[in-house]
């Protein structure tokens, strides 16, 4: 191999060794694609991914920010390339009046990856996933041949949520939020439990665009904050600024993330915030609290991070309050721990957005007794006909993945005719059996 | 592929179903490996085994691979890896010689415990090297370093094959593969039935645990019991009179 790169995703774990290429232009991916050698070819994009799904162990990885063109904005409509990531998009796109449909935690995402995670955000309940507000993309199939996919074609669903193995997605039209300004009006709410949490955020996300609640799982109540936000109407400028891209704190000691200083932060945090305010937030601040400080993820060790998101259906309450409690018991201990309520699913046959309970823990990879546990999590989440989330998974127990998605047995047998040789490869598709 | 806690979740065990092979593919079925592949003679004991590993939940599927016929060695195991990244191979053929000269018989010894184990173990190694991850067991002896009156045939088919394995760790590094040479004393098995153990003698159960200690931790030489690498520096008499 010409370019051997160890690849990991965000959690730094499970590295393996691809070649990586950066492709310059949409034609450069054709030749790659047909003599991709012998163990397969995937799309990457800014490895935001936690666990394996950008990696291909021995084969080919493209790594997709080269293309990264921005059409004009029509009618609130934007034709981008798929390396573009939507920081750039934001700011070149802010300051005219339009926001991304979706954003999640970080805005360090490319289209290309949002597409093939259909990534959700905190409008979920409101507005879907990505998926939900592509109109048309271009995806590069096995055969060397590109089409243009729109959401009446079958394929268009496997490709959302599918992870890049259906093809390269080198192009997407993406519908844009309308916005008046760059701020945020930001509604928080203290809650002393987790089912005032779970009350609070119910209402919120009746009232309010854009939800989600932190929640304390080192306390005993399970006690949390819930904000409820939209964005403000008028007055202030629109320009677009974030802060913090320094380099990773890396001279932070790798012991400072354990029960202990989490339970400290965590009351800190809790014990700051006001009963209930409303405040005035820039975009930034309010919607990639992970973007504050570059390559917080190194904060974690050489060991890395275990992300565990799920989602369970509307009326599994107490399967959600059951996890949280064996997560306590177990002093494993989650340093950011997000509950969201998710709306109606894109479509996407490996989308994971399902009407339910969703919520995102992580914990060090060292954290005794994890493995454990995360499979006992995995079979109370398949129980209650949830699901774990693809793009933060990097431990499920293959079996599981047909009861959480039944729409894998079609996924599977779409991917082998669109791809017979199956070109498209990654550690995820390995390890999963996709 | 292995997932982020660094579980294998497939299997092959070259050379069938010894007893050491099964204890830790058992050991191994239980947390992540789901698909096992047993290359070795069909036999009943071979069906045996396949129909526990299967009971545990893994997917079994077999291989007919003898040690003996070298030439077919790169076919048979490279049908395996065709069919699905391969994890964890162990290399574990293991035929005990006798005290009697026999020169065929001797040759046979040879053939089992240090060609064959040798020839399948590059056509893993080179599988290995192209899927880019992979760990491979050799499993050595003790008695590699320290042929003794009763099984020198055995010990010195047996350092061979640890002598080569050693180079192909060094011959892999940086490639992404794990070379580990596993160096148990005494074990109390089927293949060792009859024969009177020494003070240290150990189980299969006990070097499947030590396998699956070394995977976790990348080690590249496992002696079982571990104190077996101290007890290399005493003189050989003392070590013979130990462990047999």
């Amino acid at each position: 191999m010409a370019n051997k790169t160890i690849l990991t995703g965000w959690g730094r774990t499970s590295p393996s060794v691809a070649e990586l290429l950066r492709p310059g232009a949409e034609a450069e991916l054709t030749p790659l694609v047909l003599a991709p050698g012998g163990r397969g070819v995937i799309a990457r994009g800014l490895g935001r991914s936690y666990g394996d799904p950008a990696q291909n162990a021995g084969g080919l990885v493209l790594d997709m920010t080269g293309l990264a063109a921005i059409g004009p904005v029509r009618d609130g409509y934007v034709t981008v390339e798929a390396g573009v990531s939507l920081h750039r998009l934001m700011r070149e796109l802010v300051p005219e009046g339009w926001f991304p449909p979706v954003t999640p935690a970080t805005r360090q995402v490319t289209v290309g990856g949002a597409v093939a995670a259909d990534i959700h955000g905190r409008n979920h309940h409101a507005d879907g996933s990505f998926g939900n507000h592509v109109t048309a993309l271009d995806l590069l199939g096995a055969d060397g041949v590109t089409r243009t996919l729109t959401p009446g074609d079958p394929d268009f669903w496997a490709t959302v949520g599918g992870m890049g193995l259906t093809g390269v997605i080198t192009k997407a039209t993406i519908r844009l939020t309308p916005i008046e300004t760059s701020r945020m009006i930001v509604n928080t709410w203290k809650c002393p439990d987790l089912e005032s949490v779970m009350t609070r955020l119910t209402q919120a996300d009746l009232a309010h665009r854009y939800t989600a609640a932190w929640v304390d799982c080192l306390s005993r109540q399970g006690r949390g904050v819930v904000e409820g936000a939209d964005h403000a109407r008028q007055g202030a400028a629109r320009s677009f600024r974030a802060r913090g891209f320094e380099a990773g704190p890396g001279f932070l000691p790798v012991g400072l993330l354990n029960r202990h200083t989490m339970g400290l932060v965590n009351r800190g945090l809790y014990a700051t915030t006001k009963r209930e305010s409303v405040q005035v937030r820039p975009l930034a601040s309010f919607f990639h609290p992970l973007d504050r400080v570059g390559h917080w993820n190194r904060l974690y060790g050489p060991r890395g991070l275990v992300q565990y998101q799920f989602v369970v259906p509307m009326g599994a309450e107490q399967t959600l309050m059951k996890i949280v409690e064996r997560i306590r018991r177990s002093h494993a201990a989650s340093f950011q721990t997000v509950l969201k309520r998710f709306g109606p699913g894109s479509g996407g046959w490996l989308s994971f957005p399902t009407p339910g309970w969703s919520l995102s823990l992580d914990f060090p990879t060292t954290t005794k007794g994890l493995a454990w546990l995360l499979d006992r999590l995995d079979e109370l989440v398949a129980e209650a006909g949830g699901r774990v989330y693809l793009a933060k998974d990097s431990r499920l127990r293959p079996e599981l993945l047909p009861v959480m998605y039944p729409a894998l047995a079609a996924f599977r047998e779409r991917r082998r005719e669109l791809d017979p040789r199956l070109v498209f490869q990654s550690d995820l598709a390995r390890r999963l059996s996709l | 592929m292995k997932n982020a806690f660094g579980e294998p979740q497939s299997l092959l065990l070259v050379g069938g179903a010894s007893d050491i092979a099964m204890a830790t593919a058992m050991r191994l079925v239980r947390r992540r490996v789901r698909r096992v592949i047993l290359a070795g003679r069909p036999s009943p004991a071979r069906d045996a085994a396949a129909a526990r590993l299967a009971e545990a939940g893994a997917t079994v599927e077999t291989a007919d691979f003898d040690a003996f016929r070298v030439e077919e060695h790169a076919k048979v195991i490279g049908d395996v890896f065709a069919e699905g990244d391969v994890d964890v191979a162990l290399v574990a053929c293991g035929l005990l010689g006798d005290a009697d000269l026999d020169p065929l018989k001797a040759a046979d010894v040879a053939m089992v415990n240090y060609v064959g184990a040798m020839t399948a173990a590059i056509v893993c190694a080179d599988a290995m090297r192209r899927q880019t991850h992979g760990a491979l067991v050799v499993f050595s002896s003790v008695s590699a370093g320290r042929p003794s009156g009763s099984d020198f045939l055995y010990a010195s088919a047996k350092s061979g094959l640890d002598a080569f394995a050693r180079g192909l760790t060094e011959a892999l590094r940086g490639s992404g593969v794990h070379v580990m040479v596993v160096r148990p004393g005494f074990v109390r098995s089927r293949l060792t039935r009859g024969v009177t153990p020494p003070a240290i003698a150990t189980s299969p159960e006990t070097v499947a645990g030590a396998v699956l200690d070394g995977l976790r931790a990348k080690s590249e030489i496992v002696w079982v019991p571990g104190i077996l690498g101290q007890l290399t520096r005493l003189p050989g008499s003392v070590v013979r009179r130990i462990t047999g």
